[in-house]
């Protein structure tokens, strides 16, 4: 890649910042050049972050409708699945997987509900709650 | 978490370090490291030297239920194969107790240490937001405090910015997949002198060796092929086209992504090579560094025809995609036979 070649495309992802990219200068050398962005990459990773938006949003409804536990919206709403949340806690992905329940979530004792606030960064009342 | 990325960048006038932005996490700390501690080295060399560079695909290894790519080493190789070279004894430890670990850290600062450590990306508030993910294998380099926030050079952003120590703990005892622990790191000896011509052979041949000759299919040129198989029989084994789409999704992210760990690292080591054949006045490694900025182009032309099948652009199948990943594997080959008759 030239350094004339290195995409300046303003990736709305970097919110104005750069990436460092090596492109060949006019004599031939390797340079470091800032990019803006590349449209090629903000598509890939907003795919990425719209996939769990769009988690978080399934969970949200299925929550209001009683068919969920907020647990569930909470996990894809800080970006985890069900494997990276049980490492995070260090529970089971069985147990994981139980408390997404809203019955079972209900009776969670404070030190379980603390240890998913620690993981997810989310206060502890909250996770009690979904955005309506 | 409403702060932009600008909020907490650092006037460069007022800071004291050699900052330096960088395509990758780990080869920048690791070189901006050993130059502080007195023995220049560019994030190229450090990539090339540590034979930082790969290909993997596996399919039983999933990341958010896709399959897991890699175009790059796991995380810890580079620097252990740049302290290796140089004969460099690196200080490092971990931590059961957060606390203790930022005493720790501390406690070097105040000693004038500059030391890198590894920390997960999501928690760190100067990244924008949509660049965060639960990736545990960041690196960053950490070089003063002021107040209650620490000073950071953090090699994919353009400048120095400042932490908080709180958001900087939970960054760095965050937990999952690569827990970093609090995992903290310095030079604890100053970097040889090398035989230069010789690590540089020795490096390629690890590269090459990996790249050509590894006895699994999943890695290497094998690889390659092997995932532009995999594209070829997407198509066959599932009607799910959101699958379809978030899976050339993710071998995109894997390649371009800073988040990921990304960032063209096919130029990173054409980079290498023209600089070790500048040095040692070797046009052979001149000639490979113009064949591998070539085989960069064609992984950038991969990931148009990717980009384009994930928008669902009219024209733009699952085919194309898989033609352009097999122009890359058969440039890399040619590239890396070329580096065994070097």
């Amino acid at each position: 890649m030239k350094k004339s070649e290195v995409p300046q495309e303003n990736n709305v992802v970097f919110e104005g910042g750069f990436k460092a990219l090596y492109a060949l200068n006019e004599d031939g050398k390797y340079v470091v050049v800032p990019s803006s962005g590349w449209k090629v990459e903000e598509t890939v990773t907003l795919m990425a972050v719209e996939e769990f938006r769009r988690l978080a949003e399934e969970a949200r409804q299925r929550v209001l409708a009683g068919r969920s536990s907020p647990l569930e919206y909470h996990m894809y709403a800080q970006r985890m699945d069900l494997p990276v949340l049980a490492q995070a806690t260090g529970l089971f992905q069985w147990r994981v997987k139980r408390h997404l329940r809203p019955a079972v979530f209900a009776k969670l004792s404070l030190g379980i509900l603390k240890r998913y606030a620690d993981a997810l960064g989310v206060p502890a009342e909250r996770l009690k709650e979904v955005p309506r | 978490m409403s702060a932009r990325p600008a909020d907490f960048m650092l006037d460069p006038g007022s800071v004291r370090f050699p900052h330096r932005h960088a395509a990758h996490c780990e080869s920048g700390v690791i070189a901006t490291l050993i130059s502080c501690y007195g023995h220049p080295l560019t994030e190229p060399m450090a990539f090339g030297l540590a034979a930082g560079m790969t290909f993997v695909h596996f399919p039983l290894i999933k990341v958010g239920g896709i399959p897991l790519t890699a175009y790059r080493m796991p995380p810890g190789y580079i620097m252990r194969g740049v302290a290796r070279h140089f004969g460099l004894k690196m200080a490092s430890r971990r931590f059961r107790n957060a606390d203790e670990g930022m005493r720790d850290l501390d406690r070097l600062l105040s000693e004038g240490r500059i030391v890198g450590m590894q920390t997960s990306v999501y928690w760190l508030p100067y990244f924008p937001k949509d660049m965060r993910f639960h990736f545990n294998a960041h690196n960053l380099i950490v070089f003063g405090k002021e107040g209650n926030d620490y000073l950071i050079s953090d090699p994919v952003i353009e400048r120095p910015v400042r932490c908080a120590a709180e958001a900087l703990k939970r960054a760095r005892f965050a937990k999952g997949r690569f827990a970093p622990r609090g995992f903290v790191y310095y030079p604890a000896s100053t970097a040889a002198d090398i035989d230069l011509d010789r690590a540089v052979r020795k490096s390629i041949r690890k590269t090459v060796n990996m790249m050509l000759r590894a006895p699994l299919p999943w890695v290497g040129v094998k690889g390659i092929r092997r995932l532009a198989k995999t594209f070829a029989k997407l198509d066959a084994r599932t009607a799910d086209d959101h699958y379809r789409k978030m899976f050339v999704g993710s071998v995109i992210r894997m390649q371009e992504e800073i988040g990921t760990g990304g960032g063209g690292f096919r130029f990173i080591y054409a980079s290498y090579l023209q600089e070790a054949g500048t040095k040692l006045g070797n046009p052979k490694l001149i000639a490979a560094s113009e064949q591998m900025t070539a085989v960069g182009d064609q992984w950038r032309m991969f990931a148009v025809a990717g980009a384009n099948f994930c928008k669902g652009h009219r024209g733009s199948t699952l085919g194309n995609v898989r033609d352009e990943l097999l122009k890359c594997a058969d440039m890399e080959e040619a590239a890396y036979r070329n580096l065994l008759r070097l």
